[in-house]
């Protein structure tokens, strides 16, 4: 009842504009800052952070990278995991052969995965829908093999190669599941307002129009192959910054079988239940991905006593596909439309008009 | 009326085919600058492939377009030839579905802002001062067309005739020298129709602009538009003031041809 524009009129474009026009979002948001900065390291298990959170917010970064592409721009990607390898690799590299600090190394597996990227972009400058689907999928593949057969990057066995010690600023070392999380939620926080910004902005609108319709977009002075690769590389970036965060801060180890084509599937799977084209909707996705088996898990743990992991696996596998189903026919733009459907209500409420 | 000035663009002799049907034959045409021209004919004569020429959609076989004085390259993107002054509505809508009218209407825009992506991620100081200038203006165009209570209205929710004026928005936000307008009046009723002509007219007359437009209602033609060309089966048959349109003896048969088919 009190979800209102609170009788503020609003004077200026500038507020206007803002992110969150109406302050019981705002408060909302604060309430889940505070929650993530304050609340889930000082009252939460190690197990919870390291399990859970982090991998939480690697993959909404992950999935907001996705729906950059698929869900402004309009450019299926089904092989995005793969960048999020290169990612991973190249911060492995640059921090522990190359020596650069820890934060630069992250964001610097993200520009090559950024420049990866771009590069196999170019034929969304040709194809589109189906074919470009194809050919994103054989970017999967292609970097894989590149990966496992180039010894120098990806190391000792079955492209595995373990986490050096981490270190910020070169001597606080990052040794427990907090430090960790604190790494990976600044750095969450600061990329997702950025991308926030972007897709909010004009370049975010030019994608969006490249979507909706691409000639009617050129007409009104889009450059198509600027803004496509544009789309490429920011998306690229997000996918490389977070598969070298769940290598850094998760998984302890950079492995290829991380990030293989499943992953892939997952991610398009998140956007799709989160919400296409929408922040939101990358970080609803990305939640519900992960916690999905843990909540299948302690369900069916209140029947049996062991829950066979194939068991899980396979229930696991259909629920995420049924919903993937469903939400593509009632709801193509994911729990987020679900979400701002509820607040459009509750805005006008009691009166439906 | 405007015979004496440069025209501001013009369109020399062009030919285009598609397989083997010859959608324009030798048309040649200006526009002048301050004036609303009307380009007419039965279904099927060739209209919107002159206006696709005319903002570069399509690449005319034979012939060339020079706009403001300068003789254009083949090979110019429609992006460039936006950026030189052209803006357009099309026949069948042409909306970014999935954005709100406000969000179309930024897209007009598109050409004038100049924030690089860092400055954007950032939302800062240049960025922020420059979307705040441009949503001013683009404030403007929602008032001037009368669209205050849909600027948050997705465009795909919109009744057709508000997409229209949606349309007509994003195309006057891009302050193009040359607004082209495929039949902004299709499929409207009376009311509509007189709103939109009065639009038109005010952008030609209070805003400056110069208009090239698609129509097939004969009276709102005469009654807005400074010159008129006919085009039937690709070809150019007339040319001239609405009176002098009204009284060609080929435009007559033209037009009765079609009505007897
Ligand atoms: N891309 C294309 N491919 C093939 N044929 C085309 C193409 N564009 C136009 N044509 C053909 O060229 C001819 C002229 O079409 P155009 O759309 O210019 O007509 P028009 O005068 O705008 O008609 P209407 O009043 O129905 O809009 C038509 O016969 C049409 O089928
Ligand atoms: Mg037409």
């Amino acid at each position: 009842m009190f979800y209102r524009e609170c009788s503020n009129f609003k004077d200026s474009y500038a507020s206007d504009m803002a992110i969150f026009p109406i302050p019981l979002d705002r408060w909302g948001f604060i309430f889940m800052l505070f929650m993530a900065f304050v609340v889930v390291p000082l009252f939460t298990s190690e197990y919870f952070i390291t399990n859970i959170i982090i991998p939480f917010y690697c993959f909404a970064l992950a999935a907001f990278g996705l729906n950059v592409l698929a869900g402004y721009a309009g450019q299926i990607s089904i092989g995005h995991a793969a960048f999020m390898a290169v990612g991973a690799y190249a911060s492995f590299n640059l921090y522990g052969r190359l020596g650069l600090p820890l934060v630069p190394s992250i964001l610097g597996g993200g520009l090559i995965s950024a420049a990866v990227g771009t590069i196999f972009g170019l034929p969304s400058l040709r194809i589109k829908g189906f074919y470009l689907a194809i050919s994103t999928l054989a970017s999967q593949f292609i970097i894989e093999w590149v990966i496992v057969h180039w010894k120098w990057v990806s190391g000792g066995v079955f492209g595995t190669i373990e986490a050096p010690k981490m270190f910020l600023f070169g001597f606080i070392p990052l040794d427990t599941a907090v430090k960790k999380y604190y790494l990976t939620l600044c750095l969450m926080t600061v990329l997702m307002t950025f991308g926030k910004n972007l897709v909010r902005g004009q370049l975010g609108r030019n994608w969006m129009a490249i979507r909706d319709v691409d000639f009617a977009a050129e007409i009104i002075g889009v450059n198509l192959y600027r803004d496509k690769l544009i789309a490429f590389a920011v998306s690229t970036f997000y996918a490389g910054v977070a598969g070298a965060l769940i290598c850094f801060t998760y998984v302890g180890a950079a492995n290829i079988e991380e990030f293989n084509v499943m992953v892939s599937f997952a991610m398009m799977g998140m956007i799709i239940v989160g919400g296409l084209g929408t922040v939101l909707g990358s970080f609803l996705g990305a939640g519900f991905f992960v916690m999905l088996p843990i909540g299948i898990n302690q369900f069916l743990g209140s029947f049996m006593d062991v829950v066979p992991a194939d068991i899980l696996a396979n229930i696991e596998s259909i629920l995420f596909g049924g919903l993937i189903v469903f939400f593509l026919i009632v709801e193509p733009y994911g729990m987020a439309r679900l979400w701002h459907t509820i607040k459009d209500k509750m805005r006008l409420w009691p009166f439906p008009y | 009326m405007n015979e004496k000035k440069e025209p501001l663009l013009r369109a020399e002799n062009i030919h285009i085919s598609f397989g083997g049907l010859k959608a324009l034959n030798d048309v040649s045409l200006e526009i002048y600058p301050g004036e609303i021209m009307a380009i007419i004919g039965p279904n099927g004569a060739g209209k919107t492939t002159m206006l696709n020429i005319i903002n570069g959609f399509y690449k005319q076989d034979e012939g060339r377009i020079i706009f403001e004085g300068k003789k254009r390259s083949k090979k110019m993107k429609p992006n460039r030839i936006a950026a030189q002054g052209i803006a357009r509505t099309f026949q069948n809508l042409a909306l970014f579905r999935g954005m709100s009218a406000l969000g179309n209407i930024m897209m007009g825009r598109t050409m004038k802002m100049h924030a690089n992506i860092f400055s954007q991620a950032l939302y800062w100081r240049f960025s922020q001062k420059e979307e705040i200038e441009h949503r001013k203006a683009v404030e403007h165009i929602i008032d001037f067309l009368q669209i205050q209570n849909i600027r948050r209205t997705p465009a795909s929710t919109l009744p057709y005739g508000l997409q229209k004026r949606v349309e007509l928005g994003r195309a006057l936000a891009a302050e193009p020298k040359l607004l082209l307008l495929d039949e902004p009046m299709a499929g409207m009723n009376l009311e509509e129709k007189e709103d939109i002509a009065r639009y038109v007219l005010d952008a030609n007359e209070e805003l400056g602009y110069t208009i090239a437009l698609i129509e097939h209602d004969m009276g709102v033609v005469m009654d807005i538009c400074d010159r008129i060309v006919v085009l039937d089966f690709g070809n150019k048959i007339a040319e001239g003031t609405p009176e002098e349109i009204k009284s060609n003896q080929k435009v007559i048969k033209a037009y009765l041809g079609e009505a007897e088919n």
